[in-house]
């Protein structure tokens, strides 16, 4: 298919001579071929994004409305549902579960950020003993299915006395346990010559130095997608506090909206769908800011592995 | 680098080592030896030999049911989503203006995740007079049980995952964008059909792709939780409760440590089996060009 949009620009080299009878029909060829594309497109795109078109417009609907017509725009839009959804069933609103979300994915993102650094500058800077083995435990950890090592964490962390806290969501990826960060900011850190930092370290800076002044300037844009994936990773991230937290008022959003799916389902489900599109805003909001930074770190993660 | 002590490297490493050690080597160990023991929290860990794993394999019913709805899980959401993926990519790498636009609408469902509110409006969306089943009567169809019938259940999580085909989309698309645009002139101008062409240039050009895709998916598909769990409840008949629901609920519901370790560990095999059989057969199907910059 990807081979009709080299050949109109071969055939159509001798510009000024009247087009032949074979480049008229392979001009048109390649156009309906960019017309079938662009059709398939909008349909699959149409597919894709409906459903949280409908989400938004159906949070603004009665109870009644919701089942009745599948067009998005509510006939008599009411904000009942945020008003009511936001109360909740319990002592707090989600305005509390926002916060406890956000005081679970600052620490941690910034956490992930530092020793993600720390380990890429050393593997792929360094030679040291017991590096490959490391390297090679890195790509292990990243296909090690986290369900094998989950029951003997909790164990671990209920020994700590850390159950019931966010420790067990921050430290592990405080100490850089998430290997696809990790072999991300590697991959990227590989690509940028060394020059910069060789001049820094003859002049006489250490190796500290020369990462916090050379380095991390030039790692930014890796440490962005790093930030944002783990912004979104945790915003969404279910079975950890699932497994660790316990009391209501430590619930991040995603704990909280299954409750109130749980309590409230059977009756209010506009107040279901009005807390998920809050659910989900933050993470579209910081997709659509930096959306290049997404793009790029997946395929940096994925293509150059 | 020059006269630095062969052990700088290491201290920068650390703190990986340090987490390595103690959640994921320690863990790793510890949950093969529980997966030996009847550990009930309140006790000690009494060693039980193979007892677990011969109940599991010989007398456990559940198990069999649940392993069986995670096969067929993970064997029609992997190459379901990455074929999609991979045709979506195949009709976007064309010089198309909205490309960028495209490929944000297809990205954002898989940004979302497994976040619990994409859960709600999959149970919004596929109720019995949900959006598809008003679509389906709109176009003269039968409205479709979704979720009562245990037939059709399992395939609403498997559609939720695929319409999240956009983050493996995004890494075919980047590498169906490095093949050299020569090799595709050279063989239209030898007469090759665009079929020809995908088949015996691009696809093996994006072989390595393919298989880190499959991979990553496998791994993934086979820990579906937050899915089933939301969605259905295991339900109905246990036609959703996939081998990662089964262990949580024997884990931190029953407190039978052990026995989900045990499980857990059945699972692992069955994935590291897999990938070792995708790894051997790499060497049959991928191709790697010589100028692989890493």
């Amino acid at each position: 298919m990807a081979a009709f949009s080299y050949l109109p620009k071969h055939s159509g080299s001798g510009e000024r001579e009247a087009p032949t009878q074979l480049e008229i029909k392979l001009r048109r060829k390649a156009r309906i071929n960019a017309a079938l594309r662009y059709f398939l497109l909008a349909a699959v795109g149409l597919v894709m994004v409906y459903p949280l078109i409908w989400l938004i417009g159906a949070s603004f609907k009665t109870n009644s409305e919701m089942f009745s017509s599948p067009g998005f725009w509510p006939k008599n839009p009411t904000i009942q549902g945020y008003i009511d959804g936001w109360q909740t069933s319990t002592p707090y609103t989600f305005g509390r579960f926002f916060l406890n979300s956000l005081w679970i994915i600052i620490p941690k993102t910034i956490g992930t950020a530092i020793s993600c650094t720390l380990v890429a500058y050393g593997f792929a800077r360094f030679e040291f003993p017991g590096k490959k083995i490391l390297f090679a435990s890195v790509i292990a950890t990243l296909l090690l299915p986290n369900v094998v090592t989950r029951i003997p964490q909790y164990l671990l962390f209920r020994d700590l006395g850390w159950l019931n806290t966010f420790l067990p969501l921050w430290v592990p990826s405080a100490l850089a346990g998430d290997a696809f960060f990790v072999f991300m900011v590697i991959q990227f850190l590989r690509a940028i010559p060394r020059d910069m930092e060789e001049a820094a370290r003859v002049d006489g800076a250490n190796t500290l130095q020369t990462l916090v002044f050379i380095v991390v300037p030039m790692l930014m844009p890796a440490l962005i997608s790093v930030c944002l994936f783990q912004f979104m990773w945790t915003m969404n991230d279910f079975l950890g506090p699932l497994i660790y937290l316990s009391s209501v008022d430590k619930y991040p959003v995603s704990l909280a909206l299954k409750l109130s799916i749980d309590t409230t389902e059977a009756f209010a489900w506009n107040q279901i769908l009005a807390m998920s599109v809050l659910a989900l805003a933050p993470s579209l909001a910081v997709f659509f800011m930096a959306q290049k930074y997404f793009i790029e770190g997946i395929s940096t993660g994925g293509v150059k592995g | 680098m020059g006269g630095d002590s062969k052990y700088v490297g290491l201290w920068y490493v650390a703190p990986y080592v340090i987490g390595l050690a103690l959640f994921i080597a320690f863990p790793f160990v510890a949950s093969f030896y529980l997966s030996f023991t009847d550990y009930d929290l309140l006790s000690k860990p009494e060693y039980v030999g193979l007892d677990n794993y011969k109940k599991l394999l010989t007398r456990d019913r559940t198990f069999d049911k649940s392993l069986k709805v995670t096969l067929i899980y993970v064997f029609t959401t992997v190459p379901l989503k990455l074929v999609f993926a991979l045709f979506i990519a195949v009709v976007l790498n064309y010089r198309l203006k909205a490309i960028n636009l495209f490929r944000t609408a297809y990205y954002v469902p898989s940004i979302l995740g497994g976040s619990v509110a994409i859960a709600v409006l999959w149970r919004y969306i596929f109720a019995d007079t949900g959006l598809v089943n008003m679509a389906l009567t709109g176009i003269g169809m039968d409205p479709i049980n979704w979720f009562g019938d245990p037939e059709n259940a399992l395939f609403t999580i498997t559609l939720l995952r695929c319409w999240q085909f956009g983050s493996a989309m995004v890494i075919f698309l980047a590498a169906l964008q490095s093949v050299d645009k020569s090799l595709y002139e050279a063989a239209a101008i030898d007469g090759a059909g665009p079929w020809q062409i995908f088949r015996s240039i691009t696809l093996p050009l994006i072989t390595p792709v393919i298989f880190f895709n499959l991979i990553m998916q496998t791994v993934q598909a086979f820990q579906e939780f937050n899915g089933p769990y939301i969605i259905t409840q295991g339900g109905p008949l246990k036609s959703t409760y996939l081998l990662p629901l089964y262990i949580y609920d024997e884990a931190f519901k029953s407190f039978d440590m052990g026995y989900a370790s045990a499980i857990a560990w059945v699972l692992f095999a069955i994935i590291m089996v897999l990938t070792l059989i995708a790894f051997w057969s790499s060497k049959k199907w991928v191709y790697y060009a010589g100028d692989k910059r890493s």
